[in-house]
């Protein structure tokens, strides 16, 4: 009977222009539609399955602005029984670091809790660290980068898949996981499901009642700072080489031009 | 009080389909359609999501919603593709609601819970191969013999009576003579796969490709007495009343291909050069799409406030007959217009536009044409 946390975050729809706030380069989220992750609607599916086979409560854990409750909503949607959500007007530009304790805090607040549940990185920032970071401030085992997880009575397996290879992992719990866009093809909320969710309790809270010191959160708390951003230039045309017999020599000249052979 | 907002389940509803039918159907159901195929797993998908089971109560496998719900579904599907909307709408609004509406509880416990998650398809068959417009003068016979109900005659034009998750067909047929000498019209239940009850070939169609349209016949096809949907003599009434709320569901369901016609145009308008420049700069085009999101808001306003009445329970015949009305042709004036703007891309398969072409015309035609729709109005008004 697993109790999970599963970590969402709402980000700019990656089918909309995104762009950078131009005074504290922070993210625009007025500029494109607000969404829940993709890779988190993955991770909430994986703890419903879990649930599924072996009941438990899901929890959603969200940091963000107020209107992020549309994206925990959407998770409610899906099955989750209830959530946090913790907003403050002092988070606003917070470094993964910062994010991470806020969120350690939050999870302290839900009672033996068995597995925290993220995705592996968001798709705005695509940092990547967060699930890493919260494992080392929990003191629980991390098992990052997961394509598949079973969970076995007090232990969790997990199939770590990165670009070095395949890894079989294995943990007790309670444990951190964190998935890949492999894991899963996450479930449509359904109308039932839609309605249950207006009726499901959502936690509101700020970082004091965390007990979290405002000086270590925020834009002037940040271990790093964003100096200058541009936009990514657009897409040149490319290079069209025509095969009349020499087409190999051609690509191979043009790569050696380009520095990649 | 007015107020034109939705709620948010049914903002949040919408999303939910439109989602699914941007990633899920898009991609897919050109070819679908090419081959004449039905899309059996878009349709799984679906009935898990449980658009089938939108408008029905959750104790018969239902999502407890309501009949607007199914028209947002049915809006945002046909936005994409109108075969898989068709593919909702008959199943829901013809299969399975004449059950929920009229059927006994021991009716509603065996056929419901399957045609709730789209497990199972009901069809509805009314029109004959003699005519549509006229049910009334339905020619099928249905005769009770030791406790059985013999049904003779043929049906035109099923929407998926033939599929492979077909169960029933709700029939009407002549069951006798009233009063006053017209004929006395019941509804019953046909299980697929009675004998007697023989599926033609599908049709080759203009349109809808991706559903599943067949004639049906029925030679001597006994099926038991239980299987009279409601009260007997009732049947005119039932079809009367399950076409009028139908009306306001292909009414959404074409106000979304108008939509998309839409969608499609500010698309393609934007890339799309003329003479040195994006044709979306030249007025006439403008115009046009100016022309085409103001039939579609129209229209989505029009079949808005004939649900809005239905749900209240007050009568809503007129307002749904308009809906029909002005949303098919909504539906065909925008397909129109938008293969016009798409030249001779407009003309090719391959482009959405030429499927909206050919799915539009037939709005004008089911569950009531435009003819039968102004009769309606007509009469509604009182005239002579
Ligand atoms: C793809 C498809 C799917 C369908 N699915 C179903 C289904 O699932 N179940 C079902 O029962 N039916 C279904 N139908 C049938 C459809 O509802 C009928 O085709 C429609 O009602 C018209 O009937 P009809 O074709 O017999 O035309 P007719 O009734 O013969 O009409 C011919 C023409 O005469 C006009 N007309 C008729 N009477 C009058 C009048 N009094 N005054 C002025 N004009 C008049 C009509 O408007 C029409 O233009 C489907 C049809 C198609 C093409």
């Amino acid at each position: 009977m697993p109790n999970i946390v599963v970590l969402v975050k709402q980000v700019p729809d990656t089918y909309s222009e995104r762009k950078l706030n131009e005074s504290d380069h922070t993210l625009d989220r007025e500029s494109a539609d607000a969404v829940l992750d993709e890779i988190n609607e993955r991770a909430v599916e994986e703890a419903l399955k879990i649930k599924e086979a072996s009941e438990g409560e899901v929890t959603v854990l969200c940091v963000g602005p107020d209107r992020a409750t549309d994206a925990i909503r959407k998770a409610l949607s899906m099955g989750a029984d209830k959530a946090i959500h913790v907003s403050d007007e002092s988070l606003h530009g917070s470094d993964m670091v910062a994010t991470a304790k806020v969120i350690a805090a939050a999870i302290g607040r839900v009672e033996g809790v068995d597995l925290v549940i993220a995705g592996n990185e968001a798709s705005d920032g695509r940092g990547g660290a967060v699930p890493a970071m919260l494992a080392e401030l929990l003191g629980m085992p991390q098992l990052t980068h997961a394509r598949q997880v079973t969970v076995d009575g007090s232990t969790v397996q997990v199939d770590r898949e990165t670009e070095e290879g395949l890894t079989h992992l294995e943990a007790g719990l309670p444990a951190v996981i964190s998935v890949t866009e492999k894991i899963n093809e996450p479930r449509y909320p359904s109308f039932k499901g839609i309605m249950a969710a207006k009726k499901k309790p959502v936690e509101t809270l700020t970082v004091a009642d965390l007990g979290v010191d405002a000086g270590e959160v925020g834009l002037a708390n940040a271990w790093s700072t964003v100096l200058e951003a541009a936009p990514k230039p657009p897409r040149t045309a490319g290079q069209r080489v025509d095969d009349e017999g020499d087409g190999g020599t051609k690509i191979a000249e043009y790569l050696v031009g380009q520095k990649l052979i | 009080m007015i107020d034109f907002r939705l709620g948010d389940e049914y903002e949040a509803l919408r999303k939910t389909v439109r989602d699914f039918a941007q990633s899920e159907v898009a991609p897919v159901i050109g070819e679908y359609y090419e081959r004449e195929e039905f899309p059996y797993d878009l349709v799984a998908t679906m009935g898990r999501m449980g658009l089938f089971g939108l408008p029905f109560p959750e104790e018969h496998g239902g999502m407890g919603g309501d009949y607007f719900a199914l028209c947002l579904a049915l809006e945002e599907l046909a936005r994409v593709d109108s075969s898989v909307a068709i593919t909702l709408e008959a199943g829901v609004s013809l299969g399975a609601m004449p059950i929920h509406r009229f059927g006994s509880e021991e009716q509603k416990r065996e056929w419901l819970p399957a045609l709730c998650t789209g497990e199972a398809l009901g069809a509805f068959g009314l029109t004959e191969p003699g005519g549509g417009s006229d049910a009334g003068a339905t020619r099928t016979t249905a005769r009770l013999d030791g406790g059985q109900w013999v049904i003779n005659g043929s049906k035109a034009f099923i929407t998926n009576s033939g599929t492979d998750i077909t169960r029933l067909v709700t029939v009407t047929a002549v069951t006798g003579q009233q009063p006053d000498g017209r004929k006395e019209i019941s509804t019953i239940i046909v299980p697929s796969g009675t004998p007697g009850f023989t599926v033609a070939p599908k049709y080759s169609k203009v349109g809808w490709n991706a559903s599943d349209t067949h004639e049906l016949a029925f030679d001597d096809c006994r099926v038991p007495e239980a299987n009279l949907l409601g009260e007997r003599g009732r049947g005119y009434a039932q079809f009367l009343s399950i076409l009028d709320e139908g009306r306001i569901a292909i009414a959404a369901l074409s106000v979304g291909l108008a939509q998309g016609c839409v969608d499609e145009c500010v698309r393609y308008v934007g890339e799309r050069e003329a003479f040195g420049q994006k044709i979306g700069t030249y007025q006439a085009i403008q115009f046009k799409i100016a022309d085409m999101e103001s039939r579609a808001h129209t229209a989505r306003l029009a079949y808005y406030q004939a649900a809005a009445k239905m749900l209240r329970g007050e009568p809503f015949k007129k307002e749904a007959a308009i809906a029909k009305l002005v949303s098919s042709n909504a539906a065909m004036d925008n397909a129109r217009e938008a293969t016009q703007i798409f030249g001779g891309y407009g003309f090719m398969n391959e482009f959405p536009v030429g499927r909206f072409y050919r799915d539009a015309k037939i709005l004008e035609i089911g569950e009531g044409t435009s003819e039968v729709q102004r009769m309606l109005i007509a009469r509604e008004l009182g005239l002579p």
